[in-house]
């Protein structure tokens, strides 16, 4: 029987797994699929407390709010990343420097 | 209160959506030459929405059973923001960047961002407090990168979906374990939760502390959560530098200041026990330490710029440190020095960088050396400009003055154990007057003398500068009816 703490742990290991892609990941994509797995992290926590905890139906709601914004920050940070492709030839976001460091 | 009742105090949100509509529409019917009237047709709305603010007066109620508020507090703040999109929009005629794209969506997407900055400044739920700053982020990140064929633009947008994700997505996964000990995601009920807590649940309350103040942070751009701020600044068109560092920065304090008062506050109304639920960390002393090194770093790295624009970005991220300097109090002083700062540095700020706009499309730079010689070709220009820096270092008899009054007054009277904050805080000021005289020193001092003056062409460019100029100025000695008006504003929705 899967207990809370177990479900916690899955949300702590995709949050950690999310945190080193986006700081070890050099490509502009991949960058965001580390990030895509911090708020999936957030979200199995969401629904582990709502399911386990007795709660209210906010967990879920709040889930659902995330799944939605996810996907339109998405959408939005893939045109900017197409775009960079059309003007860099690149998506290392390290070669995409022309601003001062 | 239910969700048609709320609907009939929602009248100033709804009548931005109706414009943010309407300017959709309008923008497919004009074309690509005509696209600048769609501001127009934004800006009446936004008119009709500052009425409807001013109307709904000081019912206190929490709308959409209970994850809005409706106070004097989310009012002042939606003043500010219409006041900064408003001037942004009008800034924006004389804008060189944006010449050659059509900006029928630039205007709807500044109103959306507006509507997305009226829920950041009155969510009470940390459902809406999500949204809200994903509205806002998603908003940005489109109106960073808006010069499509631009480079700078381009990398400005990608650094800022890549933090603006980044950060929000840690602020999501502390409010999760928030969540997750309260069993809420209403801040009243949150705080009732958390003072049942039990001594073990420290750890987890610390850590998600931490995390929501990742998402915070990066919405006002405190160190250390402040790397995106000189590069997005420096590359977005400059009529939306100059609106992310006022508008978005007004409405992270108030989130901030709302949350933190209400979830880890002991339930007064802005009493001096403001961070009771977490006794266990120094965590006053911790904001203190952020705020130091906010405007400290800000400052330093300013000093070293050669781009006007580029410092003016670094030198948002101290003025964010002036502010914060009063949040380790959670004081009504404090608060009220925030706000008050808040207005003052607005009307500034946006000057300055109008200025540079100015500037940019008459010359076609942006560095100090573009500004040699300024004061003898351009006196009215950089007449105004060198009375925005002097505003900006804070020096009397200028609003800068007042607004860093006020925040030094509450950093003081909180206690001796701040005076050194206090120090630090005028330690910057000092630092500060170098760079922004250095302004005026190029502009007046640098340069060849030119007998041939050039006054603004444009009509509208010398209203906005003037109308921008005046309270810069007149508030810096005239300030009474403002201190009234912010001081009633200082309720905050406290529950049901």
């Amino acid at each position: 029987m899967a207990s809370l703490s177990s479900y916690l742990l899955v949300g702590a290991v995709l949050f950690s797994l999310g945190l080193y892609g986006v700081v070890t990941r050099r490509n502009g994509v991949a960058v965001l699929m580390g990030v895509e797995l911090i708020l999936n992290a957030a979200n199995v926590n969401f629904l582990a407390f709502a399911r386990f905890g007795g709660m209210n139906m906010a967990g879920h709601v709040y889930a659902l709010f995330v799944i939605v914004l996810a996907a339109a920050e998405a959408a939005v940070a893939l045109a900017i990343i197409i775009n960079i492709f059309n003007n860099f030839n690149t998506i290392n976001v390290d070669e995409v420097s022309e601003l001062k460091q | 209160m239910s969700n048609l009742n709320s609907l009939t105090h929602f009248w100033p949100e709804l009548i931005l959506t109706v414009t943010v509509l309407v300017a959709i529409i309008a923008d497919l019917i004009y074309r690509k030459e005509d696209s600048f009237k769609v501001a127009w047709w934004v800006l009446g709305g936004l008119a009709l929405t500052l009425f409807a603010v001013r109307m709904s007066g000081g019912a206190l109620s929490g709308l959409f059973m209970g994850t809005i508020a409706m106070d004097p507090f989310a009012n002042f703040f939606k003043v500010l923001v219409l006041i900064s999109t408003t001037f942004v929009i009008l800034m924006s005629f004389d804008s060189a960047d944006l010449k050659g794209y059509r900006v029928g969506e630039y205007f709807s997407i500044l109103a959306i961002m507006a509507f997305g900055l009226f829920l950041m400044a009155s969510a009470i739920d940390v459902i809406m407090v999500y949204l809200a700053i994903e509205i806002v982020s998603i908003m940005s990140f489109f109106l960073a990168g808006y010069l499509k064929k631009n480079q700078s633009s381009n990398e400005a947008s990608l650094k800022y979906v890549i933090y603006g994700a980044f950060s929000s997505g840690i602020m999501l996964y502390g409010l999760s374990l928030l969540f997750g000990l309260t069993g809420t995601t209403k801040f009243f009920e949150m705080r009732e939760a958390i003072a049942q807590l039990g001594p073990d649940a420290n750890l987890a309350l610390i850590l998600s502390a931490v995390f929501i103040l990742v998402g915070f942070g990066y919405k006002i751009s405190a160190v250390p959560f402040h790397f995106w701020t000189p590069d997005v600044y420096e590359g977005s068109p400059t009529t939306i530098t100059a609106y992310l560092s006022v508008a978005p920065k007004a409405a992270g304090f108030a989130m901030l200041i709302r949350f933190f008062n209400q979830v880890f506050g002991d339930g007064a109304p802005l009493g001096s026990d403001a961070w009771t639920a977490l006794n266990n960390v120094p965590w006053p002393q911790l904001v203190a330490v952020l705020a130091a090194a906010t405007m400290t770093v800000g400052n330093l790295v300013a000093i070293q710029q050669s781009s006007v624009k580029r410092m003016l970005a670094y030198s948002s991220i101290a003025h964010a440190g002036y502010m914060m300097m009063a949040l380790p109090l959670m004081t009504q002083s404090g608060v009220y020095g925030i706000m008050i700062y808040l207005l003052m540095y607005l009307f500034m700020n946006l000057g300055a960088f109008y200025v540079v706009i100015y500037v940019q499309g008459k010359i076609g730079g942006e560095s100090f050396d573009d500004y040699n010689g300024l004061g003898w070709r351009m006196p009215f220009v950089a007449g105004v400009m060198t009375l925005f820096m002097v505003a900006l270092t804070g020096l009397p008899p200028t609003a800068g003055f007042i607004g860093k009054f006020y925040i030094f007054a509450a950093v003081i009277e909180a206690g001796s154990q701040y005076y050194w904050l206090a120090f630090v805080g005028v330690v910057n000021s000092v630092i500060s007057l170098y760079y922004y005289i250095r302004v005026v020193k190029h502009m007046y001092l640098s340069g060849d003398r030119s007998d041939s003056i050039s006054m603004p062409t444009s009509n509208l460019t010398t209203v906005i500068l003037i109308a921008l100029a005046i309270p810069t100025f007149v508030f810096g000695w005239y300030f009474s009816d403002v201190a009234d008006w912010i001081h009633n504003s200082l309720v905050i929705f406290q529950g049901m």
